[in-house]
């Protein structure tokens, strides 16, 4: 196997502004939305199992948020916008 | 078992009809505070309707993507609100629903809980006996049959 040189060329970030850096999809905690529902909610609309739905539901409860989904920046707005249509408070920021 | 043993929704054999078993008063309830919160949903900015709208973008340097956000996507949002909201008004009185009418229930019945719990100011660690007043047994009311929707879909 090689061994890497001491010296690479680093892409160049600084005309990444943002547009096509992956973004990350929250969900947040709220007294309102039932812990079973949100729990569906995420299987129904990213196919996860009951188990990891479930896991990601106690994390919003426990921890105040979790990040459901990520990706480019028009499939985390449709995914935002699936979760407002279900009611959950969904926002997307950039995945530093 | 009678009261004990009620279970509003209820999956039947076939595995997409949901059997409703809920009286006259409910059903009344249901039927008309579902087209009271479509008609409101003309005005998304009323502050009682945040909740239904939230930001999709919370940062300083996101603010003009959160206006695009809105232009873009407000008018389809507040469609696909109504719009289950007109399921669970035209089918307040049904004997049984579709697998994707439930569905409908479960999402304006969220919708229902959110403007109404909102307007409430409602906090996770309520204490039933402190607000003994109708809006909170209404608002805890479509809760449990919320609850009872999502029971059924899933099949527990």
């Amino acid at each position: 196997m090689a061994v890497a040189p001491v010296e690479v060329e680093r892409p160049d970030t600084s005309e990444r502004t943002g547009a096509d850096r992956p973004w990350k999809v929250i969900v947040w905690n709220d007294p309102i939305n039932l812990m079973s529902y949100v729990t569906f909610v995420l299987q129904k609309l990213f196919g996860y199992s009951k188990e990891r739905a479930h896991q990601l539901m106690m994390d919003v409860h426990l921890k105040g948020k979790a990040v459901v989904s990520s990706g480019p920046i028009e499939k985390a707005e449709l995914d935002v916008f699936r979760l407002h249509e279900h009611g959950l408070w969904a926002t997307m920021e950039h995945d530093d | 078992m009678g009261a004990f043993d009620r279970r509003p929704i209820r999956r039947t054999r076939n595995a997409d009809r949901f059997k409703l078993d809920l009286n006259g008063d409910e059903r009344a309830v249901l039927a008309t505070i579902a087209p009271q919160l479509r008609e409101a949903l003309a005005d998304p900015d009323l502050p009682g309707l945040r909740r239904l709208f939230p930001p999709a973008f919370e940062g300083d340097d996101d603010r003009g993507r959160q206006e695009e956000y809105v232009r873009l996507m407000r008018d389809d949002l507040v469609e696909r609100h109504a719009g289950a909201l007109e399921v669970l008004e035209r089918t307040a009185a049904a004997s049984e629903l579709t697998g994707e009418e439930l569905e409908a229930w479960a999402r304006a019945l969220n919708h229902l809980r959110l403007a109404l719990g909102t307007r409430l100011d409602v906090a996770e660690a309520d204490d039933p006996a402190e607000h003994d007043d109708p809006e909170h047994h209404l608002y805890w009311y479509l809760g449990y049959l919320q609850e009872a929707a999502v029971e059924a879909l899933v099949g527990d």
